[in-house]
């Protein structure tokens, strides 16, 4: 069994309201010091089999088609070592 | 003419599309979901609501539906297919028309009546209306800010593919105010704001919204 993580975030060229609402909030907490806040999405996967180039094509390909929405979207896949 | 309505698990207006259509002088027909199937129709709605809960995007689970399996081919051979707010979100997904919707600006679900300028009266949907008419829609949603890369947009409206635009200022952040948009052929179309909710001044601002229902009819007539 391998695991994957894979990261979703809106392009930076799409605006994130809700970055944006985080700021603010963070701000009104009182971290000053916080300049940019993007939020994103993280999912943590299962594959059977080993950590190879097959399952990672495969979870790239999962990312690609159903994770994350390519118009807004990248996606990063990280294999999780053990 | 029979137009179907699909139900998805969380769609919520399609008892008032299949009213619309009524109203427009067709025959209703539910479709499902997890069916395979269209029934026959001559064209199909896609309801507002929340499909799937809106889990990971909305209308990212709807897209893989088994009657999406059906749809989406048949949209391509040029079924006439209204997709209305999450319907817009899931037409979207499916690829049957570009760009994608995202969280309104300033983060507020903006449920409002709105004056909407039709810019494109040569689509399947909009053919009863004439080109820059006003009309006044409902507009009920989260996550209706239409995005779309900058060449996409500059193709959208040099081919004349925005058919609705929002005229009152902007409520969610669209790029260019759009607030509906159609395929080359302009028998896909997919709009934010609810014409199935103003069909009947007795239970909508106005009645200005039968005409998507009625224009796809003298579409299929001819």
């Amino acid at each position: 069994m391998t695991r994957m993580i894979v990261e979703v975030m809106l392009k930076p060229e799409i605006h994130d309201p809700q970055g944006e609402a985080i700021l603010s909030a963070s701000h009104r907490l009182g971290f000053g010091q916080v300049l940019a806040v993007r939020q994103g999405k993280r999912f943590d996967i299962e594959i059977d089999g080993p950590a190879d180039d097959a399952a990672l094509a495969a979870v790239q390909a999962l990312a690609q088609e159903l994770l994350a929405n390519p118009v807004i979207e990248e996606a990063a896949v990280h294999p999780v070592a053990g | 003419m029979r137009i179907g309505v699909i139900t998805f698990p969380g769609s919520l207006d399609d008892r008032d599309a299949a009213r619309a259509v009524r109203l427009a002088g067709a025959e209703p027909v539910s479709l499902w979901h997890a069916d395979r199937d269209l029934r026959g129709v001559d064209a199909v709605v896609l309801p507002g609501g929340f499909s799937y809960g809106d889990y990971l995007r909305c209308g990212a689970i709807a897209r893989f539906a088994p009657v999406m399996g059906e749809l989406v081919p048949a949209a391509r051979r040029g079924l006439p297919v209204l997709g209305i707010c999450n319907g817009f979100q899931i037409l979207c997904e499916a690829h049957l028309l570009p760009g994608a919707l995202t969280r309104n600006a300033g983060l507020r679900f903006v449920t409002r009546d709105l004056r909407l300028r039709v810019e494109n009266a040569a689509t399947a949907w909009t053919g009863s209306y004439s080109a820059g008419q006003r009309i006044v829609v409902p507009l009920k949603s989260g996550e209706g800010a239409f995005t779309a890369a900058p060449d996409v947009l500059t193709d959208l409206e040099a081919q004349r593919r925005v058919v609705i635009r929002y005229t009152d200022g902007n409520p969610n952040g669209s790029a260019s105010s759009i607030a509906g948009i159609c395929n080359a052929d302009g028998n896909v179309v997919g709009l934010m704001p609810h014409p199935e909710h103003a069909v009947d001044p007795l239970t909508g601002p106005s009645a200005d919204g039968l005409g998507f229902f009625t224009s796809v009819l003298a579409g299929v007539a001819v």
